[in-house]
């Protein structure tokens, strides 16, 4: 390996390719080049590096410089200022003045370990870190042992549900059929969340090596990614990251001589949020309308096809290979001792460094935003935070210090899902909030049973109302009354959700709701 | 016209979904017609009924022809925070066009859609298979230039 003084990373994302990223890199090596550079700076196209800067941005260490919005024409000045000489260009600094960095916690980073740091299209730099060990360590496990490791180590779905992931594969794997199937839920479309999209984008190979341990877990041969039409780097990263893997023969027919087989394959959603919840997904790679199933039977037992089907987020899977390799004692050195393990959290609004972070379960809430996202921005003060998207929970500043876990933000009924935390300031107002959500649920409502197709229906006039100030106190608690019996009556969790936003912004912000309605 | 799609893949139901996405991006008008239906209904060997209901289910696909480009403005809650509602204004301005409508030149089509899991830039659209993100009005406008020259 050839070592280099200094490493650029530069972010290829949608935005940044939007912004003109290829005639950058270009412009950047002929300079580097030019200066005579070349053998001393590496330049590196990676995944999400860890903040989220406008256009095209970059990261060099060792300086931990970040830069945000480069161009072109930039190219000269960064090349002889920062690169020949060492001193940084504050102008194209990521939020020059702020003297925060903000905390790039590599220490406790399971899932996000190499993004931001490894070329994701490169199978061998995966390979360089370690990856796939845990696979062939896999390959010569029986089944039970490793579905009783991951059951040991206190993994707990990241999908939402927050389901014992062992537990799960428990009742799979005993199973005996013909056929049984593994698939991966990225259809992410909790609004406000896309932490599985830079977990596909930054390492797109941890997710298929976590695949590949749970398929031999259970006794699969074929799995499935269900994934968003449209995540198309991330489609595009992982087709590649595949077609490697079977080059390498990590995939296949008799996979290291081990008599096992595996192939996975990409399936393209066409844009239905309840194509989420695990029963619709399977409706949908069946090619039908993604309504929900009745369960009991769990897909589980009979899911896709009929066959017995694990179904599984994103981030869940790609924490399997770690636990793997380091063992359920390694894994649970994070986290709390009732929920181990980490969380990655997308963090945006009115924060001085939206961004993206992995940190451990039972962090709180207070933490998570001062220290990861460098506080509120200058000038702004906390109002609320509206944790887990559209189906989740609008918490005001009394419960800051809430411990960001399964157990402990149950009991404020709010749910951690799918890591979205949205800050709010003084400024915005809490209905219109609710409003844009109950719209949201409006819209999304598959329509198969009456009192989600109706009641949110229901909820979206009355908050209409109310946004307009033609509402009254009464209407307030017909809000309630509704969500309650949506949640009592709905036919599967979409329906059972608005709820969970309605309850927790009257109870933080009644004051607000009540202002606005007729007396 | 359509045997070049359906020989990428077996007739089974489950490939009902991409044979939909493929015929849908060939079509200049990128919508579903009911020519196509009833070749898929045939080539799959399912009641034209089965496939309405899932071309109407799912919110990337089209029965009614539209423009050469698609427009999809997020409106969840992120986006609408960051004035979504201002960006569809100035586009409908710009364009001439309420929502789920095409431009009489048939360049464009806006539609309305769910959180597009890019809300770092919010707010943020998408055309085609390309993000717009960080949002302004100004910069509608220099898009919109800028596509209607791509010929
Ligand atoms: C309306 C709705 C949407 C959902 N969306 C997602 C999603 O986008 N991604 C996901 O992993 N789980 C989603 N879920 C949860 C899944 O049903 C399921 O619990 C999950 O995929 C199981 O994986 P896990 O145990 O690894 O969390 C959704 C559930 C509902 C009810
Ligand atoms: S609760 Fe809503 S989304 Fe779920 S089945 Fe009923 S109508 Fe469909
Ligand atoms: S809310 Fe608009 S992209 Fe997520």
């Amino acid at each position: 390996m050839k070592y280099f003084r200094t490493h650029i990373l530069i972010g290829i994302n949608d935005t940044s390719k939007q912004a003109g990223v290829d005639a950058f890199i270009k412009t950047l090596r002929e300079s580097l080049t030019a200066a005579g550079l070349q053998e001393e700076i590496n330049i590196l196209e990676t995944g999400p590096l860890g903040f989220f800067g406008k256009g095209i941005c970059l990261t060099v260490y060792p300086d931990n410089v970040n830069y945000e919005n480069v161009k072109v024409e930039d190219v000269a000045e960064l090349v002889d200022e920062h690169f020949l000489k060492g001193r940084p260009v504050n102008r194209l600094m990521f939020d020059a003045g702020s003297k925060f960095t903000p905390k790039f916690n590599y220490e406790s980073r399971i899932v996000l370990r190499n993004s931001g740091i490894i070329d994701p299209e490169s199978i061998d730099e995966y390979l360089g870190t370690g990856g796939y060990e845990a696979w062939e360590k896999a390959l010569q496990m029986k089944p039970m042992d490793i579905v009783d490791e991951v059951k040991k180590s206190g993994l707990r779905g990241r999908g939402g549900a927050g389901f014992p992931t062992g537990l799960k594969w428990s009742f799979t794997a005993p199973i005996e059929c013909e056929q049984k199937y593994v698939v991966v839920n990225a259809d992410e479309g909790e609004p406000g969340t896309f932490k599985d999209r830079l977990i596909m984008e930054g390492d797109p190979h941890q997710l298929l090596e976590g695949i590949m341990i749970c398929a031999k877990a259970v006794g699969a041969t074929k799995a499935y990614i269900y994934i968003r039409g449209e995540y198309k780097l991330s489609i595009n990263r992982l087709k590649k990251a595949i077609e490697q893997c079977y080059n390498y023969g990590l995939l296949g027919k008799n996979i290291f001589e081990s008599g096992f087989d595996l192939d996975i394959d990409l399936k393209i959603g066409a844009g239905a949020y309840v194509c989420g919840e695990e029963t619709a997904l399977i409706e949908s790679l069946e090619g039908n309308r993604g309504n929900p199933r009745w369960k009991p039977p769990f897909p589980g037992v009979k899911g896709l096809w009929g066959c017995p089907t694990i179904v599984n987020n994103v981030e869940t899977l790609a924490n399997v290979p770690y636990i793997i390799k380091h063992g359920a004692e390694g894994y649970k050195k994070f986290g709390t001792p009732d929920c181990s393990g980490t969380k990655v959290y997308t963090i945006l609004g009115d924060v001085a460094y939206p961004g993206l972070c992995e940190i451990d379960m039972g962090t709180t809430l207070r933490t998570i935003i001062n220290e990861y996202a460098g506080g509120m921005k200058q000038g702004f003060r906390f109002k609320a935070a509206l944790i887990g998207g559209a189906a989740g929970v609008i918490l005001s500043d009394r419960l800051l210090d809430v411990k960001m876990d399964l157990n402990s933000l149950n009991q404020y009924s709010a749910v951690l899902g799918s890591g979205a935390i949205l800050v709010m300031n003084e400024n915005t107002s809490i209905v219109d909030m609710l409003w844009s959500i109950l719209r949201f649920f409006r819209h999304e409502s598959c329509g198969k049973c009456a009192p989600c197709r109706n009641g949110s229906q229901q909820l979206y006039d009355l908050i209409n109302k109310i946004k307009k100030g033609q509402g009254t106190e009464d209407d307030l608690d017909k809000l309630l009354l509704i969500a309650e019996t949506m949640q009592q009556t709905s036919f599967c969790a979409l329906g059972q959700s608005p709820v969970m936003p309605i309850r927790s912004a009257l109870d933080n912000f009644r004051d607000e709701f009540l202002a606005l309605t007729k007396k | 016209m359509y045997q070049e799609i359906f020989s990428k893949y077996t007739p089974t139901k489950d490939n009902l979904i991409y044979i939909l996405h493929d015929i849908q991006d060939s079509d200049p008008q990128h919508y579903i017609s009911e020519e196509a239906v009833q070749a898929i209904s045939e080539y799959l060997n399912l009641p034209a009924n089965h496939i309405y209901g899932v071309i109407t289910f799912y919110s990337m696909y089209s029965t009614t022809p539209r423009g050469k480009n698609i427009i999809r403005l997020c409106e969840s809650p992120h986006c609408y925070i960051k004035g979504s509602e201002n960006i569809l204004r100035k586009m409908k301005n710009s364009l001439n066009v309420g929502v789920g409508e095409t431009t009489k030149d048939g360049v464009f089509t806006l539609e309305l859609c769910a959180c597009l899991g890019v809300c770092g830039n919010a707010p943020v659209m998408m055309i085609n298979d390309d993000v717009y993100g960080d949002l302004t009005e100004d910069k509608v406008d220099d898009i919109l230039a800028k596509l209607r020259e791509v010929k």
